[in-house]
């Protein structure tokens, strides 16, 4: 069942490294993949939803043996050949770079600190009645896996898959990623943060008031007996 | 070449799940150096008319030099400092942060949390690497790694304790899996003995750590 990026309470991975503020990356190449990213994002071909997909359908061996950037530059060739912006010879060399229909979409230099500050709000009005209220108690779809795809993109982790929660707080309607990752649409619905005991998600919980919040969809909830 | 035979044959797949072989991974066609992938990727992008090797540059400078920790630090100081400024902060973090400037990428709303002598928060994505760009800039390597991501929603203590933080027996840690684009700051406790201190003195106490929950702010 479980996904290479879906890793929450997963055991084996060793201890943390903190590190100092002023490290902002730990290889000259990686400055270079984040902004190629992103410039290659505000072409407008694929949405946010989309570019996580493609990181999380990379193969398990690559997931887990990839560092961070790694992720993010498989992804973006990926995309960009599933998408028919560059063609499998251009990325090899086989093939001359033919001039892209999409050159007048371009990031400029001087529209970046707008694209920047401009962002991407995932809210929407949505014909969905919000079902649920603070403090009701939920519980979330047993399979951690898109409903809409075999395979496909969802933001219900395992570990808080089957479990039972409340209603913490409500964040009114925004895109749903299942949908929205795989082009069905932006299917809007709301949105709510609930909280659970982290002995419902653990055998072996730290301590008797401890808890994990979660954002999730009304469409991953029912209502707990 | 037979490679290539193969590779006709697949350009016509969509990027679909399934479990198929590599026919969905074209990424395995670049170097694989990362250095010289980047550079590929850069180079045939900049011929295709894609991208702008100066938009890179720009890119890059705003989050290695005006995008990051301080301004978080700011807002902190500002609620520590301001009562109204903290009660709005809390009933609509969003639009304080946007009267503030520090709206944007992976910053469009924004909920502040409170640590408090009940309540310690600390904010991870489990699935992902979800954080408040314009707000804290981007992620430190460990908010990124396996370790934190796999550990932090099952063990919070044991995780801060790898950050030399000991939390007292009855407060409770409410760990927040950024699973949505609602992006989480925590508010950490004022620091004691800091009253006469000003928003710019105390802007100085407010690590970025205190501000994802792995750490507490300073002591002046």
């Amino acid at each position: 069942m479980t996904r290479p990026h879906d890793m929450g309470g997963r055991f084996g991975d060793g201890a943390i490294e903190p590190e100092a503020e002023d490290i902002k990356f730990h290889a000259d190449w990686h400055p270079r993949a984040l902004a190629l990213t992103l410039a290659a994002g505000a072409l407008g071909q694929w949405n946010i939803d989309t570019s996580r997909h493609a990181r999380e359908a990379l193969a398990p061996r690559d997931y887990a043996g990839f560092s961070y950037y790694e992720k993010w530059l498989a992804a973006l060739a990926d995309l960009l050949v599933a998408k028919d912006m560059v063609t499998p010879a251009e990325l090899t060399g086989q093939a001359a770079p033919a001039l892209s229909p999409l050159t007048d979409k371009k990031l400029p230099k001087e529209r970046v600190a707008a694209m920047l500050a401009k962002g991407g709000p995932a809210d929407r009005q949505s014909g969905i009645q919000a079902l649920y209220a603070e403090g009701d108690a939920v519980i979330t779809r047993p399979i951690a896996e898109s409903v809409l795809v075999n395979g496909g993109h969802t933001r219900l982790p395992s570990y808080a898959a089957g479990a039972r929660g409340r209603i913490l707080r409500r964040h009114g309607s925004h895109v749903l990623p299942d949908s929205n990752a795989h082009g069905l649409g932006e299917a809007a619905e709301p949105l709510y943060a609930v909280a659970f005991p982290a002995s419902e998600l653990w055998a072996h919980p730290e301590h008797p008031k401890d808890e994990v919040v979660l954002d999730l969809w009304q469409s991953y909830l029912d209502a707990a007996p | 070449m037979q490679r290539w035979t193969w590779l006709q044959a697949c350009v016509t797949i969509p990027l679909m799940p399934h479990d198929h072989a590599d026919h969905s991974h074209p990424h395995t066609l670049l170097p694989s150096d990362p250095a010289l992938r980047v550079k590929a990727l850069e180079t045939l992008l900049t011929q295709k008319g894609l991208i702008d090797p100066a938009a890179l540059d720009e890119i890059i400078d705003t989050y290695e030099n005006r995008i990051g920790p301080r301004n978080g630090a700011q807002v902190v100081a500002r609620a520590w400092s301001d009562p109204a400024f903290r009660e709005a902060l809390f009933e609509d973090a969003t639009a304080v942060v946007t009267q503030m400037g520090f709206y944007g990428r992976q910053g469009e709303h924004m909920v502040a949390v409170e640590n408090t002598d009940a309540v310690h928060n600390i904010v991870v994505c489990t699935l992902c690497s979800c954080y408040p760009w314009p707000l804290l800039g981007i992620p430190p390597g460990w908010y990124k790694s396996d370790a934190y991501r796999a550990r932090v929603v099952r063990e919070p203590r044991a995780v801060l304790a790898e950050f030399g933080v000991t939390l007292p027996a009855e407060t409770a840690v409410r760990v927040w899996d950024s699973t949505a684009e609602v992006r989480y700051l925590v508010i950490p406790q004022r620091p004691p003995n800091t009253e006469t201190l000003d928003e710019a003195a105390l802007m100085d106490l407010v690590t970025r750590d205190s501000m994802i929950g792995t750490g507490l702010a300073r002591q002046p």
